[in-house]
């Protein structure tokens, strides 16, 4: 599974302060921790307090390549921002991401295209969020047929079903879960999947067991993707072990240790 | 309506892996063989990339064999008692490009000789023949750890192929691979989980990846070849879907498993047909070195590796 590390956001303090102060150090550490804990793409998010998201997206992946070749996932709902961030990427992109909306649409599949660039959807549109799965596969048909038509590799299409807090949304938590493995009869060949993990737990007290307890699960409804806290270890080895399981690796003793040296 | 050709496409490579050192390198090789380097299943050639086909070693012994059937010991005749000899016989008259040598006169059942003169052994052999070697020792893991340090050193920068690393006995060998300058082979039961993880303790100890050749263990025709044949597709999946920790080329020790059996061993002189079958077999499951006893089974499987790997129109392989 493509395991996409989520450190890399100015909404924490360490980052947020980093970015303004246009400290590398503090960002190409970041970065290099996740990659060894088995990140193998990294999420680039300026934040919700940066000032000049224009500025500041260029600047980290600029101070992100000079220390990996790791793919970036740019995060932001301003296609702007996102543009200014493919402008000055070397490494392989993600951009994260679009919503149904035929608007974001319009602009993010031809940048995606226009940068082979892969593609984050998210299961929304300006109406709000779904309410359960017939709306989330509603949503997504939409965002497939846009990139059918404007002539997007749909193989290159990561679907998010939008993963909401148990603590908020516990009837959905089946639906989200069931949207995964309905994702990908949409087409053929057919998207793949994404979730943003974390959200899952925000608000509850025992956020590293709901996180991995989620994590199995959707493993086990075909996720191909996930973007998460990489240094979060039983995380990871739940993650190492549900793949596992689901015959995806081959067993030895040392599974832990072969998974990682990949 | 036209048929499109399903192709599959492959991630990962098998590592490739060159035995033997020209005096450029610091050996005395007058030839080096390469094996491994596919980026596809075994003879599917459109799928992917297969840089260098199966190739046959010769086995020989530092003693005269024993209970070798008589159909297995005519083609070598006199030679067999002197195993010098033996090698000219396989390099000169048989043109064999890769020799194996088992230290069978190491063990404490055939002679126990010691580190120096098995060293002496590998010493001479070295310099009466100039294709690359393959040292194996005699079985027996204590009397190994004694013999193959001293043989590995003997052959110092010739980068040979030496073994048989297994789970429980491994570190010695690894040890003289990493100071000598080999390669290593690592033997699993036939046991996909435990070749996994012999892999990942050679690495640990600092031999990449990339010098291991792994022996999955076979078993003849009729004496679980198709088990044998099973757990290499499923490691050669695995290592061309990414997991490098099985993305090693293979050894098969075809003569030793043939000529166990009954049927080679009987009178009707079936020993020939059952090591050239099962030799064939395993080309297919994706065997890169194939360790055979018989010069005519050799020949056989020399003459149908090269059908297999040129094209016969355009003279191009694939």
């Amino acid at each position: 599974m493509l395991v996409v590390g989520e450190l890399i956001n100015g909404m924490y303090s360490n980052i947020g302060a980093a970015i303004r102060e246009r400290n590398k150090e503090a960002v190409q550490k970041c970065a290099l921790e996740q990659i060894a804990c088995g990140a193998e793409a990294l999420d680039v998010n300026c934040g919700p307090a940066s000032r000049q998201p224009l500025l500041d997206m260029p600047w980290l992946v600029e101070t992100i390549q000079e220390v990996t070749d790791k793919t970036l996932c740019l995060d932001s709902s301003k296609p702007a921002v996102i543009e200014e961030g493919l402008k000055v990427s070397r490494n392989k992109t993600i951009i994260n991401s679009t919503t149904a909306d035929a608007d974001k649409l319009d602009i993010l599949v031809p940048l995606a295209n226009k940068y082979k660039s892969r593609l984050i959807g998210i299961t929304i549109n300006a109406k709000g969020i779904p309410q359960n799965k017939d709306q989330r596969l509603e949503l997504a048909v939409s965002i497939v047929s846009a990139c059918q038509e404007k002539g997007f590799p749909v193989e290159n299409l990561y679907l998010d079903p939008i993963v909401l807090p148990v603590n908020v949304a516990q009837p959905q938590m089946r639906d989200i879960l069931e949207s995964i493995s309905e994702f990908k009869i949409i087409s053929e060949p057919g998207a793949k999947t994404i979730i943003g993990l974390s959200n899952v737990s925000q608000g509850t007290i025992f956020r590293s067991l709901v996180n991995r307890t989620f994590l199995t699960m959707a493993v086990a409804y075909g996720l191909d993707s996930a973007i998460l806290d990489p240094k979060d270890k039983e995380l990871i080895d739940t993650l190492i072990t549900a793949e596992l399981i689901l015959n995806k690796n081959i067993y030895c003793d040392s599974y832990l240790e072969a998974y990682r040296k990949k | 309506m036209e048929i499109k050709p399903v192709i599959e496409k492959w991630d990962g490579m098998i590592s490739a892996l060159t035995i033997g050192a020209e005096a450029k390198d610091g050996g005395s090789r007058a030839n080096t063989v390469k094996i491994g380097g596919e980026t596809g299943l075994p003879l599917l050639f459109k799928e992917g990339n297969i840089p260098n086909p199966p190739v046959v070693a010769y086995e020989i012994w530092d003693i005269p064999p024993q209970d070798w059937p008589e159909e297995l010991t005519a083609p070598y005749g006199k030679a067999l008692n002197n195993p010098f000899e033996w090698a000219d016989k396989c390099v000169n008259e048989f043109k064999a490009k890769l020799l194996c040598v088992r230290m069978q006169g190491g063990h404490p059942d055939c002679g126990n000789k010691g580190p120096r003169e098995c060293a002496e052994f590998i010493s001479i052999l070295l310099s009466r023949v100039k294709v690359p070697l393959i040292i194996i020792g005699s079985g027996d893991d204590t009397k190994d750890n004694q013999i193959m340090p001293a043989c590995s050193e003997a052959a110092r920068n010739e980068r040979c192929l030496i073994g048989s690393a297994v789970q429980d006995n491994y570190k010695t060998l690894v040890a003289s691979a990493l100071a000598d300058g080999h390669s290593v082979i690592a033997e699993s039961p036939i046991d996909i989980n435990i070749a996994k993880q012999l892999n990942i303790l050679i690495s640990d100890m600092g031999l990449g990846v990339e010098r291991v050749v792994i022996n999955p263990t076979i078993g003849a025709l009729g004496y679980g070849l198709e088990y044998a044949y099973s757990i290499m597709e499923r490691a050669r999946l695995a290592g061309l879907s990414g997991d490098k920790t099985l993305a090693s080329p293979f050894i098969c020790f075809v003569g030793q498993e043939s000529w166990r059996t009954k049927e080679a061993k009987s009178a009707g002189e079936q020993g020939i047909i059952w090591e050239t079958v099962t030799a064939a077999s395993f080309i297919q499951s994706g065997a890169d070195l194939l360790v055979l006893r018989h010069p005519a089974a050799a020949k056989k499987i020399s003459d149908y590796i090269n059908e297999l790997f040129v094209n016969k129109d355009t003279g191009q392989r694939g």
